[in-house]
């Protein structure tokens, strides 16, 4: 499946990650989840196991709660499809404090590599655009990648939405925690807040 | 998503006032929402209040991802949408079981009540049975004066206690939509 001159998931997302100070990481249902838990655990990832089609909103529900904090949504191709309308409703809010970051190897990987419509006709950076989320760019090199990690932190000047074409090869899976009620604990905690 | 022919009654309603009342007294900050005409009143008042963040979607499984996230962050959040819009949510329910989160969402009641319209009628139906085999408690206000004290129980039980509650406005409630020529 390897094509040449593709990025490495892992090495995007380290990438992304490596100094991500105070922000809060989403990553989507399946090999983002484990890309980010592969760049290391941390008490703001927030790792999904289902609720394909989530990740977006989730991160815009964290973006409009902490609008000081960076959030970052990982996720890949076939996710993002499945929750293309939140790009509408991101596009709407416009929350100046969140990035997503679709990590496309237009496969859907986790299930035996079918074809996703990423690798057909569908432009998600266009698709993001027409949301309204004007700040949206395909990404072909660790050096782009570095510069919109430093983008990230910029609170004010999102939403900002980048697609990053990587290669497909399935990578070694890094099991982050599935206990969703210990992640949001976790989270929750790092910002101050108790339990009930 | 559609609109009611307003009636005088309906405009001066004073069920939604109490509604939005509760929602303040919650430190309720964030309202994700698929319009419909019985959530209207409430829908206005919640654009207009500074501390409340109305969000809306593009379909109601959005809503409940996004509640997820305002939790995470330390915001309560509530969920507008019609009966229909349930079934668009059902694999997202799953949240509400993995996180234990204080979801609530207010349901205005289609299919049922003298309905005009048969499309409305299978979804309608099924409305309370989606949310209880997802492990959502369901209450119901048939009365406008019953609805105070149903969504604040409602609200209590799923901001105090974590318990997942959907509150089902029936359509005898919101009055049966009036089709005209």
């Amino acid at each position: 499946m390897s094509k040449a001159n593709l990025l490495n998931r892992r090495s995007v997302v380290g990438s992304l990650l490596a100094d991500r100070k105070e922000a809060i990481v989403v990553g989507g249902l399946g090999a983002s989840t484990y890309d980010i838990a592969a760049a290391g655990d941390h008490d703001r990832n927030f790792y999904l196991w289902g609720a394909m089609g989530g990740a977006v909103m989730i991160g815009l529900g964290m973006a409009l709660a902490q609008p000081d904090l960076p959030v970052v949504v990982i996720t890949g191709d076939g996710e993002m499809l499945m929750g293309m309308g939140s790009l509408a409703t991101v596009g709407l809010q416009k929350p100046g404090n969140l990035s997503i970051i679709v990590l496309d190897n237009e496969v859907y990987g986790e299930t035996g590599g079918q074809a996703s419509h990423t690798g057909a006709n569908v432009d998600l950076v266009a698709v993001a655009q027409a949301c309204g989320v004007t700040d949206a760019h395909a990404l072909a090199t660790l050096a782009e990648i570095e510069a919109f990690a430093a983008s990230m932190q910029d609170i004010s000047s999102g939403p900002r939405f980048a697609s990053v074409k990587i290669d497909a090869a399935n990578l070694e899976r890094v099991l982050s925690s599935r206990d969703g009620q210990y992640t949001v604990t976790r989270i929750r905690g790092s910002l101050g807040f108790g339990p009930i | 998503m559609d609109a009611r022919t307003e009636t005088a009654s309906e405009s001066l309603a004073s069920w939604p006032e109490e509604i939005f009342a509760i929602l303040k007294r919650f430190d309720v900050r964030q309202v994700p929402y698929v319009p419909d005409a019985g959530h209207s009143q409430l829908i206005d008042r919640v654009l207009g209040e500074p501390s409340m963040r109305a969000v809306p979607l593009t379909t109601e499984e959005e809503g409940v991802a996004l509640l997820v996230g305002a939790w995470a962050g330390g915001q309560r959040g509530v969920l507008l949408m019609q009966s229909s819009g349930v079934g668009n949510c059902v694999n997202m329910l799953s949240l509400t079981q993995i996180f234990r989160f204080p979801f609530l969402t207010l349901v205005t009641m289609r299919g049922e009540w003298g309905e005009f319209n048969p499309w409305q009628v299978p979804m309608g139906s099924a409305t309370a049975g989606v949310f209880e085999l997802s492990g959502i408690k369901v209450l119901r206000a048939n009365h406008p004066e019953e609805v105070r004290e149903v969504v604040e129980a409602a609200a209590g039980q799923a901001y105090n206690a974590c318990t997942p509650t959907a509150v089902l406005l029936s359509q005898r409630l919101i009055g049966a939509k009036v089709f005209t020529k």
